[in-house]
């Protein structure tokens, strides 16, 4: 897990600094939010109240990047561009841990308080980037509400009698060969949907490249490919290697899209709950 | 045919085989010697056998191809221009040619119509060629035919990236890499039936035309006294090449230096001769390649390290080496 629990507790401590400079605790919730990262604006678009939110991302509202571009398109844009977001007098700036660093520290030091998040790395992460968020929003009732509603969703979704040793085996596979094992964020979505992970099986236990022809002797029951973005690219044609096809033809769909599975929030159920439905359909086939 | 050339063709031959296995053999996958090999001429059905057909063998074959294709134009070119340093990625034809298939691939050309691709290729290579003979003249000197080549180059690879930038494609532009330095990696059958054709026919094209070149070597008044048609002889090679290059780089990308070192390489062995040196150059562009798609599996085997890179680092100092020696000589 992101070799990681004290990696996110640093996190989470230095979001607590960030915020706590601006915002000390009991103060003010922040009335002038600017959100620069994919994944911050859709927590923010989760808890914040509409009109505690300046800008989201650009992002936010690209249908091919994003699960809330219907929602984010009610609100302003902005492109990550510090003299733009500087503008916009902020009382609160919400950036991703990989959110060009010059931009979030050139705000830091025009003393606008910087919230950062790591990505979501697991279910967990969910959690605590939820109940962070809710923090730096003056939110947290409402963060520990969906957390809780996560959670008894989660159990619902992932209760299952089937034994694991039975269970189908899946395996993720993106362009250039990348595919996700079990200490990620879609490993543990796969896991959760009752399929045990072949990436993992394999070897690879974050996420990274997996060879062609690693993936072929593994032989799972089930790929889920990355969809394909418009355009074109040689990165994506191994999802259309006559290999992959003849990997027992039926296995092999698109069920989801990467926006699915980029950022860590409660939309994963839905993914967890459409990959759920594909392995009741490969065990009824079988 | 003296025994000397047959031996050498013997031994170009046997040393393509070798890599060529050894090149099925290495893979991540981990698979026995024997049984990989076995896996190969066995029933359907294995997943050891769809690894070796379907990911290892079109590599191994596509290395083979390409690298023929390379050596062969390289020796070509060489011919044609009656100038040593004359080479595909050197004079901009490669680069034009990637910039051709890239073309083709974004616009979605080649996903509608399958020829696409090796034609778009095709045309780009055509285009680099007829500018250089354009820009340097038919006895064009070194320096002109090389800064010709730097030209269209640059122009070429900036056109390449301007695309690749403007895809819509989030893949798209970290493909710029492969489109100038080359690679292999995950190819399958389907882009050995789309190379394979144009290179079998731009093999036969440029093979034919060996005695001319040949008889080139002696001048032009003295190849038009011996009955050759330069100006054909000269459409002719054009055309061979670019659908040599064209084929290689619509589905390897840009790999430089091979058609520069293979021919010169083997020119002493085979005494100079154009027919002689043109099997040859394919033979041994094929080995080279085979060998440096191995090496990066062995050097970077989860990287996708490109050919490229290792064809410029052997071959780079051979052409700093080989313009020393043009200088001494003009001097």
């Amino acid at each position: 897990m992101l070799g990681c629990v004290h990696r996110s507790k640093h996190l989470i401590a230095g979001l607590a600094l960030a915020v706590g400079f601006a915002a000390p605790v009991g103060a003010e919730p922040p009335r002038r939010v600017v959100s620069i990262n994919l994944c911050t604006d859709h927590m923010a678009l989760l808890l914040a109240d509409p009109e505690q939110i300046v800008s989201l991302s650009n992002l936010a509202s690209d249908t091919h990047s994003s699960v809330m571009a219907e929602e984010a398109a009610a609100y302003p844009m902005n492109h990550g561009l510090a003299e733009e977001v500087f503008l916009q007098k902020p009382d609160l700036v919400l950036a991703g841990q990989y959110t060009a660093r010059a931009t979030t520290s050139l705000l830091q030091r025009l003393d606008i308080p910087v919230a950062v998040f790591a990505p979501a790395y697991s279910l967990d992460d969910v959690r605590a980037n939820l109940r962070a968020m809710g923090e730096a929003l003056g939110q947290g009732p409402r963060a520990e509400a969906m957390i809780a509603r996560f959670d008894a969703d989660l159990a619902a979704l992932r209760a299952d009698p089937t034994p694991m040793e039975t269970r189908p085996r899946a395996a993720l596979y993106y362009a250039n060969g990348y595919s996700s094992g079990k200490d990620t964020l879609a490993g543990q979505i796969l896991e959760a949907s009752g399929f045990r992970n072949a990436t993992a099986e394999a070897g690879l236990t974050s996420g990274g490249f997996l060879p062609l022809e690693v993936l072929i002797l593994e032989n799972p029951d089930l790929i889920v490919r990355g969809a394909r973005y418009p355009g074109a690219s040689r990165s994506e044609e191994i999802l259309a290697h006559p290999a992959l096809r003849q990997l027992g033809g039926e296995v092999s769909r698109e069920i989801l899209a990467d926006r699915d599975w980029i950022c860590g929030t409660p939309h994963v159920l839905t993914v967890i709950a459409a990959l759920r439905a594909a392995r009741h359909e490969l065990e009824a086939g079988k | 045919m003296s025994t000397r050339y047959a031996i050498l063709m013997a031994g170009l031959a046997a040393v393509v085989a070798v890599l060529f296995v050894a090149s099925l053999l290495i893979g991540p996958a981990a698979i026995g010697l024997g049984d990989s090999l076995a896996a190969l001429f066995r029933g359907e059905g294995e997943m050891v056998t769809l690894v070796m057909r379907e990911v290892r063998l079109p590599r191994a074959i596509l290395g083979v191809l390409v690298g023929a294709a390379l050596g062969l134009s390289g020796a070509a070119m060489q011919g044609l221009l009656r100038n040593p340093l004359a080479e595909p990625g050197l004079i901009g034809t490669s680069a034009s040619a990637a910039l051709g298939a890239v073309i083709s691939i974004q616009t979605g050309l080649s996903v509608a119509f399958v020829w696409a691709l090796p034609a778009a290729a095709l045309l780009g290579a055509l285009i680099s060629v007829g500018l250089i003979l354009l820009l340097a003249g038919s006895r064009g000197t070194t320096l002109t035919i090389i800064l010709a080549g730097i030209g269209i180059s640059a122009l070429a690879g900036a056109l390449t990236s301007l695309v690749l930038n403007l895809s819509p494609n989030p893949f798209a532009a970290s493909e710029i890499m492969f489109w100038m330095m080359g690679s292999l990696a995950d190819r399958s059958m389907v882009h050995v039936g789309i190379a394979a054709p144009l290179i079998v026919l731009g093999g036969l094209i440029t093979l034919s035309r060996a005695r001319a070149l040949d008889a080139l070597t002696l001048g032009e008044d003295a190849a038009a006294s011996m009955g050759v048609n330069i100006r054909a002889l000269r459409l002719w090679l054009i055309v061979g090449t670019a659908a040599l290059v064209g084929a290689a780089t619509a589905v390897a990308g840009a790999i430089g230096f091979v058609g520069l070192v293979v021919p010169h390489l083997l020119r002493r062995a085979v005494g100079a001769r154009p027919a002689r040196l043109l099997p040859a150059s394919a033979l041994g562009g094929g080995a080279v390649v085979l060998a440096a798609d191995i090496a990066v599996r062995l050097i970077a085997p989860d990287r996708d390290l490109k050919l490229g890179v290792l064809t410029a680092i052997v071959g780079a100092p051979f052409f700093l080496h080989l313009i020393l020696r043009t200088r001494r000589d003009a001097a």
